[in-house]
């Protein structure tokens, strides 16, 4: 049994216990099948011998089958069941995990694999909890009940049975290992050349527009027939093992009817015990090859407990918070922030390092935001305008320097409390798969319908959103599919304006916005900025004129720059 | 609620999908023929085995000369033998004329997906679905492997188990082949019925899941910012646990079907075996008939053991079947005319667009609607606009991909309408959006646009593009293999890999679509000035959403609107 394996038994109980109800079964199940030889053997001697059989023997055979059928049946439904739970329990965990990383994280890596490890990837379970393990218990069990019962009604038949019984696996693991060197090296051939099938329909696109799809015909051809040949030279090899197994067990049971049937012959054998141990031996080897095929189809569900556990092991974030609250020694004495009345953001000396990059995104900066003032920032892409805006909202953790909100150091706050005050529109927002109203909700599942619409109007969002299909109750579309960017926007405007807290941190709101939404997304985000402290990065000039301040970001460093002539007119 | 982007036209579910499918793959017959014959030949000899072996024993126990049971001493053996050998070329075979037929409906599959790229189906704009297409493709595999091969191997058994039963005992006879028919045929049709109804709730339970994690995933920094995580997270278990019900539910009705035909084998024992000795008490049938009757009986059902999961696994393939039939059911979205007429190609060609309308579906808003521009010979005209505002619809009418129902495109004069797609795109192509980078070394990414370029082409290319020196500094240069859709290199370098096939392809007309998509904005003015650089003197028509880095054009153009407002161009 590999770690993996070990592993996956030890942490999911639901496992552990699968397995005692198959080896339960396996063993009942052995016990049947021997019932049904003997009173089939019987049956049948009775009747060769000329003795009337009654209506008993039939009877307890049919019971017998019957009970075996209902025995496969419960076997099935449990060991389905066992699956369906694993499965649930093992969603559950990288859930879980992924509660536990931080959101840029998230982002940051590529976690289009958990997510269909989560949905399709975990179904590859199914063989091996289906098949796979109680078939091994069952090899474990049931061979050893046949051999001891035949060994009581007759022990040379079961001296050959116990001779050649060995003889599966180690042909077995014989031929196993041969296959083995011989696939690993056709592996990546055979990878290669299952993959070009998917690698040009993806490229036809680029293959018409550069004339070159009919070339292609041929070649798809001709790789589907090398991916053929290619099969089949491990195909034949792998098969031998299958061969090897067949012919053991086959005969094997040969090799245990001719002698019976001499012995007969010379009269040293009643035919009761012959058919007993004709009905019987095959069932001794019957788990054995059963397991043979079940191995073949176990592996990919190891490989994928292998991936599950590969990330439910990761590392925590880089990020010290994840933001979960769970934070250690510092999250004890956690208090709700108190807005002092002067700063209400400040940086102190932060440096933040990624792992990543080589240059720290923000060297030794320090910023203070007074209560109600607007601060604009600016700089090139790169120069760490939105790290910090993520600083603040507890997203990465400081690895010098202090992030101090009303006056309270954040590392002390819990994330969540402090969260429930601010506000952020990031660049892309993302939209869910729900209701337009339930995606404007996000911050406040209760609010009434009426609030919800005075946030879009407020947003400016109310136009469109009542001319889409169903207006409020509109469900989107992955992504947000349906709508614009600047629509999008807007919707992520109108959560900010329900969310309705102190403190506002908005990332680019009209970035890759078209002059005609970025009008109105200008116009919404200046309405919201009214009357909250706000630290807004923006790239373009229509939000500069509405901030009391101008920093710029360079490098990871911050210069102040010019207030523009408008900042006094504009401020409030 | 209705989903926003449910698609308008919903095509009908073609009519026997399975039979569509399995017309494509009837041709390989002399293949798969010997397949299925060695199959229903493996499974004679195991039924043949077990019957001779009871005929031997009985009659050896009534104590004839050797030389009367010397012949069944041989059959036993040989058949023995003969089952393992048989197994080994059933599989051999059936996976050799499998791979062969589903080599030919590859390149058939092929065949139908080139004029549908890229507008003609969903798939070329999702991966996932790209992905499902080339799985469908290879459910045929199963179709033939796992449903039609087990199935013939079945029925070979049932009928000459249900004859030689018949021809020693016909009541025996018709009792066995009624029961054969419930657990073979029955028992799958029901299988089959109730897996298609089953599945449309689960599926419909795994799109919610597979929704949401992604929400999870992708929307994380929006939930932790909103406090919103917990929520979704519940969402999440809630749909896990949904699913891990329905399979619950399921997990009975799935080993219900082993469970009957086990009891359709008990029934049949008992049946069998008491009209054998009935008849045997009344002196009709030998004691060793007797046997072999219930022996029979017995061994019959084993084959049929696989039909219960063939049936489960034909409702998928349906579903497989049925999508693909959509796909060789789907109009192309360009036709071309029935006499083209030649475009001229030689020296400058100029492109002048006026009035056009494209949209995506006949009933659908305009995508263009009304616009005109034009590309006089040898300048560089940038096409600036937002996402959704119409480029890339643009680019696609013009290499033919997709048609425009009015205005007109006039390439050196020529109306584009009235020439093949291919001579279109033999003037105007370039990158496209959808640009794919191959499996493949870096010379046949490159040369695919120009099959016929010299080494001296490829590097003039590639030093145009700025990727030369990076190519030279790869220890396997022009043969780097290249996977992934080029994960192996930085996103600044697989666009100039793009471009220098854009390049190398050197049309009349050069078109370069959003060529530093998802670049970051320092590489992308880098790469944008290296494009006009390259393009001097020539007929290029470059879209892109990015402002910086445009310098050098001969003229910057915007196109304005989404998908809701008319767009129109405005020259400055």
């Amino acid at each position: 049994m590999k770690p993996v394996e070990r592993r996956l038994l030890r942490e999911l109980p639901v496992l552990r216990r699968h397995m005692t109800y198959s080896a339960a079964l396996a063993l009942f199940g052995a016990g049947l099948v021997v019932a049904q030889a003997v009173l089939l053997a019987t049956l049948l001697a009775d009747g060769f011998a000329g003795r009337g059989s009654g209506i008993v023997l039939p009877t307890a055979l049919g019971g017998v089958m019957a009970l075996r059928a209902l025995l496969v049946w419960a076997r099935g439904g449990l060991a389905r069941r066992a699956a369906a739970d694993a499965k649930h329990a093992l969603r559950d965990r990288i859930a879980r995990r992924l509660r536990h990383t931080g959101p840029l994280d998230l982002a940051a890596r590529r976690h289009g694999e958990t997510a269909t490890l989560l949905t399709r990837g975990l179904d590859a379970l199914d063989p091996y909890v289906v098949g796979y393990l109680p078939t091994m218990t069952a090899t474990a069990v049931v061979p050893l009940t046949v051999v001891a019962w035949l060994g009581w009604t007759d022990w040379a038949s079961a001296l050959i049975v116990v001779v050649t019984l060995p003889l599966i696996p180690v042909f077995g693991a014989l031929v196993g290992m041969h296959t083995a060197r011989r696939t690993a090296r056709q592996w990546r051939l055979l990878a290669r050349l299952g993959g070009h099938f998917l690698d040009v329909v993806a490229g036809l696109p680029t293959l018409r527009a550069f004339g070159r799809e009919r070339h292609q015909t041929r070649v798809v051809g001709e790789m589907a027939d090398a991916h053929r040949r290619a099969t089949m030279r491990t195909l034949r090899v792998a098969f031998l093992s299958s061969f090897v197994l067949e012919t053991v067990a086959t005969l094997s049971v040969a090799l245990v009817a001719v002698p019976v049937g001499l012995r007969l012959l010379g009269g040293e054998l009643d035919l009761r015990t012959a058919l007993i141990v004709l009905f019987l031996a095959p069932e001794a080897y019957l788990p054995l090859r059963a397991a043979g095929a079940a191995f073949h189809d176990s592996a990919e569900g190891i490989a994928v407990a292998e991936r599950v556990f590969a990330i439910l092991d990761e590392p925590g974030d880089r990020s010290a918070d994840s933001g979960d609250g769970t934070r250690s020694a510092a999250s004890q004495d956690t208090r709700p922030p108190h807005p002092s009345r002067r700063a209400l953001l400040s940086l102190d000396e932060v440096t933040v390092h990624y792992a990543d990059r080589a240059a720290p995104a923000l060297h030794q900066v320090s910023l203070s935001v007074r209560r109600g003032e607007h601060v604009a920032l600016i700089g090139p892409s790169g120069a760490g305008k939105s790290t910090l805006l993520a600083l603040f909202l507890g997203f990465v953790a400081p690895g010098v320097g202090r992030v101090v909100v009303g006056g309270t150091d954040l590392a002390d706050l819990d994330a969540d409390e402090w969260r429930a005050q601010v506000a952020w529109v990031p660049q892309r927002p993302r939209l869910f798969a729900a209701s337009v109203a339930d995606n404007i909700r996000l911050g406040r599942p209760d609010a009434s319908d009426a609030e919800v619409r005075e946030a879009a109007r407020a947003a400016s969002a109310d136009l469109f959103v009542e001319a889409l299909p169903e207006a409020y109750d509109t469900v989107l579309g992955e992504r947000g599919a349906g709508l614009s960017a600047g629509q999008r926007q807007r919707i992520a405007l109108a959560r900010a304006f329900l969310k309705d807290s102190p403190v506002l941190l908005l990332d680019e709101p009209t970035a890759h916005l078209d002059p005609e939404s970025e009008a109105a997304v200008t116009r919404a985000t200046v309405a919201l900025m009214r009357g909250r402290t706000s630290l807004v990065v923006a790239h373009r000039t229509s939000l500069l004129p509405h901030a009391d301040r101008i920093i710029t970001v360079r490098a990871g460093r911050l210069t102040p720059a010019q207030p523009p002539l408008a900042t006094q007119l504009v401020t409030s | 609620m209705t989903p926003l982007t449910a698609g308008a036209t919903t095509p009908q579910p073609p009519r026997h999908p399975t039979r569509r499918l399995l017309r494509h793959l009837l041709p390989y017959w002399r293949r798969l023929l010997p397949a299925a014959l060695a199959a229903a030949g493996s499974e004679l000899a195991a039924a043949a085995l077990m019957a001779t072996a009871a005929w031997l024993i009985t009659r050896a126990a009534q104590q004839p000369p050797l030389a009367s049971v010397s012949l069944a001493i041989v059959a036993v053996r040989a058949l023995a033998l003969g089952r393992g050998a048989l197994r080994y070329a059933d599989r051999l075979l059936g996976h050799d004329g499998v791979l062969r037929a589903v080599a030919g409906f590859r390149t058939r599959v092929y065949e139908a997906l080139v004029p549908l790229a890229p507008a003609g189906t969903p798939a070329f704009r999702d991966g996932d679905l790209l992905t499902r297409l080339v799985d469908d493709v290879d459910a045929a595999q199963d179709l033939l492997l796992r449903v039609l091969i087990p199935g013939a191997a079945a029925c070979a058994v049932a009928a000459a188990a249900t004859g030689t039963a018949a021809v020693l005992l016909p009541q025996a006879g018709v009792l066995l082949g009624l029961l054969l028919a419930v657990a073979g045929l029955l028992v799958p049709a029901l299988v089959l019925a109730l897996s298609r109804r089953a599945g449309h709730t689960e599926q419909a339970a795994r799109g919610e899941l597979a929704a949401l994690t992604l929400d999870l995933i992708e929307g994380a920094a929006d939930l932790a910012a909103y406090g919103a995580q917990d929520r979704a997270h519940g969402r999440v278990r809630h749909a896990s646990a949904r699913i891990a019900a329905l399979e619950r539910r399921k997990a009975l009705t799935t080993s219900l079907a082993s469970a009957v035909v086990l009891l359709c084998q008990g029934g049949a024992v008992v049946g069998v075996t008491w009209l054998a000795l009935r008849a045997h008490a009344d002196g009709v049938l030998s004691a060793v008939h007797l046997t072999v009757l219930a022996v029979l009986a017995l061994v019959s059902f084993e084959a049929l053991a696989p039909l219960p999961a063939a049936a489960r696994r034909l409702s998928e393939v349906r579903a497989s079947a049925g999508r693909l039939a959509v796909l060789f059911d789907r109009p192309p979205p360009v036709v071309d005319p029935p006499r083209p007429a030649r475009l001229p190609v030689g020296g400058p060609v100029g492109v002048d667009i006026r009035g056009l309308r494209v949209r995506h579906r006949p009933d659908g808003p305009w995508a263009l609607d009304g616009v005109s521009l034009r590309v006089p010979p040898g300048h560089r005209v940038v096409l600036l606009g937002a996402s959704g505002s119409g480029k890339s619809t643009l680019i696609a009418a013009l290499m033919r991909f997709v048609p425009y129902e009015a205005g007109s495109i006039r390439v050196g004069g020529r109306e584009l309408r009235e020439v093949s797609g291919a001579d279109a795109r033999r003037a105007i192509t370039g990158m496209t959006q959808d640009a794919h980078v191959f499996h493949a070394s870096i010379r046949a990414n490159l040369l695919l646009a120009r099959p016929d370029a010299t080494d001296a082409d490829l590097s003039e290319a590639a030093r145009a593009a700025r990727l030369l020196e990076w190519i030279e500094s790869l220890p396997d240069r022009w043969e780097t293999h290249l996977g992934g859709d080029g994960s192996a290199m930085s996103g600044g370098q697989r666009s100039r890999l793009l471009l220098a096939r854009a390049l190398l392809a050197d049309p009349p007309v050069l078109v370069l679509d959003e060529p530093t998509e998802g670049l970051d904005p320092r590489t992308a003015a880098a790469v944008l000035t290296d494009i006009l650089d390259a393009t001097r003197g020539r007929t290029t028509l470059l879209v892109t959403h990015e402002r910086s880095g445009l310098a050098a054009a001969d003229q910057v153009v915007t196109l304005t609107g989404g998908p809701h407002p008319a767009p129109e161009v405005i020259c400055q």
